[in-house]
């Protein structure tokens, strides 16, 4: 059996392109006719651009005729979270405040595609500002996950993780505030990786907790999210906390192996609550990494179970802060037949604003007044920076820290949507990387009995993704997890 | 019963920057409404600020001059509310930990002492757009956002200051640092300048300070004055009817000349102010204060010493002329052209500035050019023209801008000083006044100023006074 030309990987597509063998516009054109005949149940693209993808993809092939500006992603398909402003592309944010929302100006991530001949083929559904852990939260309806289609993708980043497991682009950029990218990349079977804070540029990308937010790649095998973390990262005059640090080449040293590193096992990690299915499998991962050279060691992070407090509340006190703007004046959507200012701003956000949004802009709102500041939001900051020394003691230590990516695999859809307790809790592996800014990487490590993905997290020192895309490569190409494929169908397991 | 009046004043001044304080934008004056606009000023969803260093320079030069702490490690924060002229929701300001604490300021006292104003803080933040009702639809407003996002510096003054008056002397001293330093034009009309006043009374001999109330929308020297002046007198009123003072924020209505309510202690806005996550510390090494320090450029006090130093020129003319730093710049260059300091001193103290001060311009639209200035002094003290045609080339000068060469010319103001056409001349003259002169000769040497008159008047005042008198002498002799 032939693979399909929608499953290639970016890297394996490149040489193809290369050669001839296959043109941009071949690729494009598959892609389109799997997303038309696919998307429909899995309810990934917000909004499609095949006519201009098509029009990239033959500059694309023209370039790769001439040999000219090449680069490992020209005449790629690949599509964008709708968090990633794009010139000229309507820009929702799954809200539908954004509804009509054409930007006047291009995010530095998607300058960079653009620049890179990369072909986009459209924007990707999401939580409602990033605001979520499973998708639903979106303005427009639920992404399903392609393993089961009763059970969502996870998120906020889930339209971009099922359009990369279910073969409808060739990879993708999510954002990830307390876990958005890795948690759906577990859910959805594919890699995600979080770079450190300040590694890419934040500019274009809407704000939803503007300490937290990061952009990263998403990608069907850990060679692809080199090349796409390549193409995104480096310092921009733009965004004042991005980092000026030198970038290297995330694809040197990939095969270079993990003998001698030395990986940490948190204790507080493996706790009561997270399904042993999962935890099986991370074990098993972690004598995998033993066999492939690594000493394995266990590590206290002690103040591991204040991160989900204290993320739920230095994000939503950002997110208030930035959602102010949205206020139906210069841009977006203005509810009509308002009688004055207030009313305006009242009817606006409130017809504007889905459910989860507005409770966390009310939590946010509450934890900055007045009277509360120092109780809440001062005091979250200061646990802050204790998670982060944690970290930064045991990397005196370790190389890299493995652990689950979630308590538990896909969930189904409306499971967890009337208890934000629950579906919080969903991020508590996650959100410690964010808090102290550091890089994650989520990798394929296992099915559970019901045939569902299993993410193996790593986390790594402040700008070593290199050390930890070595570490999942290894693993990578040492097992085959990366190369099972959803089914694309409905399942009636219960669990 | 006597009282004390207690005011402090926020000076919030626009920084002087070619560009805005947290992205590219112009900060022209009058461009047509939202031409000076890109995503970060607009608050596009995704754009974020990067703080323009020359905007924090400008801060650190006003810090300075006002003799205060520069912090090594100041922060952004945001201050949140909603209006339509905020384009972010939010405005970028700072709060716990400003770039400037301490300092303070002299006032001349109408005594001929100073006062000592303290000065609490000078925190950098960002200018609001501008709301406009007046766009002929009676149900909508406009926003202009050319303003938004420009620089300020706002400058807290302790609760030092006791009437009115010492409050518009601060607020004028403090405009004419600030210009002098480049920091700000201080133009009050383009809204360059504004302030707040905080004003409360308490019976003299108190200890405790009353209840105090905010006054917004003071944007003259002359609003400073009245709006403080009618609060002073509207508390004492209602003291002495036995009301309570209530802690609000009053907005001043200068046509009207009195103040209202805009909002109570109640009503007050809960800003909740937190850092902004999207600007990291602003830090400040003590190189770069130091660099600042020593660009400082000199200010008015010095400048007006030096001149009575230097030019010799009385300690009122020195301070007339260094009240505006152009009108400084505009003096020295006259007297690198025409070394006659009191004499071109005379000339901007009466005739310059009483023609600025009645076209309502300042120094920097006058049309005579220092040069040109200089040039009408020298001409006269070489004896081309006699002081009184001066002003008249003057007048003309002021209007058409030409040079005062050029205008003598054209006009024949030249004065006669050919001896042969004066010879001519005072002989018609002394055989018309016989009488006069056998006056003169027999002593009455008074005569001698109406023989002179008689030549001048002849020559339509074009002959040099001295030839004149010199020519006369030698006659009568
Ligand atoms: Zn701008």
């Amino acid at each position: 059996m032939t693979t399909s030309l929608t499953q290639l990987t970016i890297h394996e597509s490149h040489e193809r392109l290369k050669t001839g063998d296959v043109t941009s516009e071949e690729l494009t054109q598959a892609y389109i006719k799997r997303i038309e005949a696919v998307d429909p149940q899995l309810n990934c693209y917000l909004t499609r651009v095949f006519d201009s993808a098509l029009l990239q993809a033959k500059k694309a092939d023209a370039q790769l005729k001439q040999k000219s500006d090449v680069t490992p992603l020209t005449g790629i398909p690949l599509a964008l979270k709708d968090i990633f402003i794009t010139k000229g592309i309507r820009t929702t944010c799954a809200s539908k405040l954004l509804d009509n929302y054409i930007p006047p100006y291009n995010s530095t991530v998607a300058e960079k595609l653009d620049r890179s001949g990369a072909v986009l083929l459209g924007k990707l559904n999401m939580d409602e500002f990033a605001m979520g852990s499973s998708n639903e939260h979106s303005a427009y309806g639920p992404v399903k996950n392609p393993w089961d289609l009763t059970r969502t993708p996870g998120g906020s980043s889930g339209g971009s993780a099922a359009a990369i497991a279910a073969d409808l682009c060739a990879g993708t950029f999510g954002t990830d505030t307390g876990g958005s990218i890795r948690q759906p990349a577990a859910m959805c079977g594919i890699v995600g990786m979080k770079p450190t804070y300040g590694r890419v540029s934040r500019y274009g990308i809407i704000a939803f907790a503007s300490s937290l937010d990061q952009v990263g790649p998403m990608a069907k095998d850990v060679m692809d999210c080199a090349l796409l973390l390549n193409a995104i990262t480096g310092h921009d005059a733009r965004d004042a906390t991005s980092i000026a640090a030198p970038v290297p080449d995330y694809t040197h040293g990939l095969q270079s192996g993990i003998k001698g590193l030395t990986i940490g096992v948190p204790r507080e990690y493996f706790i009561d609550g997270i399904d042993p299915q999962i935890e099986n499998h991370v074990r098993s991962a972690i004598d995998q990494l033993k066999l492939l050279g690594a000493n394995i060691v266990e590590i206290s992070l002690p103040h591991t179970e204040y991160a989900v407090p204290v993320y739920y509340t230095i994000a939503p006190a950002e997110a208030s802060s930035n959602l102010a703007r949205y206020d139906g004046v210069r841009y977006g959507k203005a509810a009509p037949g308002a009688v004055d200012l207030a009313d305006l701003f009242k009817r606006t956000r409130t017809e504007g604003f889905g459910p989860e949004v507005t409770l966390r802009i009310i939590i946010g709102t509450f934890v900055l007044s007045a009277g509360y500041y120092d109780a809440y939001y001062l005091k979250a900051q200061k646990v802050r920076t204790l998670i982060k020394q944690d970290f930064l003691k045991a990397f005196h230590n370790v190389d890299a820290i493995v652990a689950p990516t979630a308590p538990t695999a896909a969930f189904k859809l409306g499971e967890k949507s009337n208890d934000p307790l629950q579906m919080y809790l969903n991020d508590i592996f996650t959100i410690p990387a964010n808090l102290a800014g550091l890089p994650g990487i989520s990798l394929p490590c296992g099915l559970t009995e019901n045939n569902l993905p299993i993410g193996l997290q790593l986390i790594g020192k402040p700008l070593d993704e290199a050390t930890l895309l070595r570490i999942a490569y290894a693993y990578e190409q040492s097992t085959e997890w990366h190369t099972k494929k959803p089914s694309m169908q409905k399942s009636d397991a219960k669990k | 019963m006597n009282y004390e009046s207690i005011i402090g004043l926020e000076v919030h001044a626009q920084l002087a920057t070619k560009s805005k304080m947290f992205c590219a934008c112009s900060t022209a004056f009058g461009n047509p409404p939202n031409s000076n606009i890109c995503p970060v000023c607009m608050g596009a969803p995704g754009a974020l600020p990067v703080v323009n260093f020359a905007a924090v320079e400008m801060a650190i030069k006003a810090g300075l001059a006002f003799g205060s702490q520069i912090q090594h490690k100041s922060i952004f924060a945001r201050k949140n509310y909603f209006y339509p002229d905020l384009s972010k929701g939010y405005q970028i300001s700072q709060y716990e930990f400003p770039l400037c604490l301490g300092g303070h300021l002299d006032i001349p006292l109408a005594s001929g002492e100073t006062k000592r104003i303290s000065i609490t803080r000078i925190h950098m933040e960002e200018d609001a757009g501008k709301l406009t009702h007046d766009y002929g639809h009676a149900e909508k407003s406009h926003v202009d956002f050319n303003r938004c996002g420009v620089g300020l510096i706002e400058i807290v003054s302790g609760p030092d200051m006791r009437t009115p008056q010492e409050a518009a002397d601060y607020f004028r001293k403090v405009r004419q640092i600030l210009v002098y330093l480049g920091v700000c034009h201080g133009n009050m009309q383009e809204g360059n300048l504004r302030c707040d006043a905080n004003v409360s009374i308490r019976k003299v001999g108190d200890t405790k300070l009353g209840t105090r109330t905010e006054m917004k929308n003071l944007n003259s020297f002359k609003a400073v004055e009245r709006a403080i002046a009618y609060e002073i007198n509207r508390q004492i009123a209602a003291v002495e009817r036995g009301e309570i003072i209530i802690q609000e924020t009053l907005l001043w209505d200068d046509a009207a000349g009195k103040s209202a309510s805009l909002r109570s202690k109640e009503d007050a806005h809960d800003y909740r102010y937190f850092p902004d996550p999207d600007l990291l510390p602003l830090i400040v090494t003590t190189d770069w204060i130091e660099g600042i320090r020593k660009q400082l450029p000199e200010l008015a006090a010095a400048k007006a010493a030096r001149f009575v130093r230097d030019y010799g020129i009385p300690e009122y003319d020195a301070e007339v002329l260094t009240a505006e730093r152009d009108m400084a710049l505009y003096y020295e260059k006259c007297i690198a052209v025409y070394n006659s300091p009191k004499k071109i001193s005379n000339w901007i103290m009466t005739e310059l500035l009483r023609e600025l001060k009645n076209e309502g311009i300042d120094i920097t639209a006058c049309r005579i050019t220092p040069e040109h200035l200089a040039q009408l002094v020298t001409l006269i003290d070489d004896g081309i023209i006699s002081g009184k045609i001066g002003k008249d080339v003057f007048e003309e000068m002021y209007t058409t801008g030409h040079a005062p060469a050029a205008i003598i010319d054209t006009k024949g103001l030249k004065l006669v000083s050919d001896t042969s056409e004066l010879d001519a001349i005072i002989e018609r003259v002394l055989s018309t006044n016989q009488k006069q002169v056998e006056q003169y000769k027999s002593g009455k040497v008074a005569v001698f100023g109406f023989l002179v008159g008689q030549v001048m008047k002849e020559t339509k005042g074009q002959a040099s006074p001295q030839v004149v008198n010199e020519l006369l002498k030698k006659k009568l002799s």
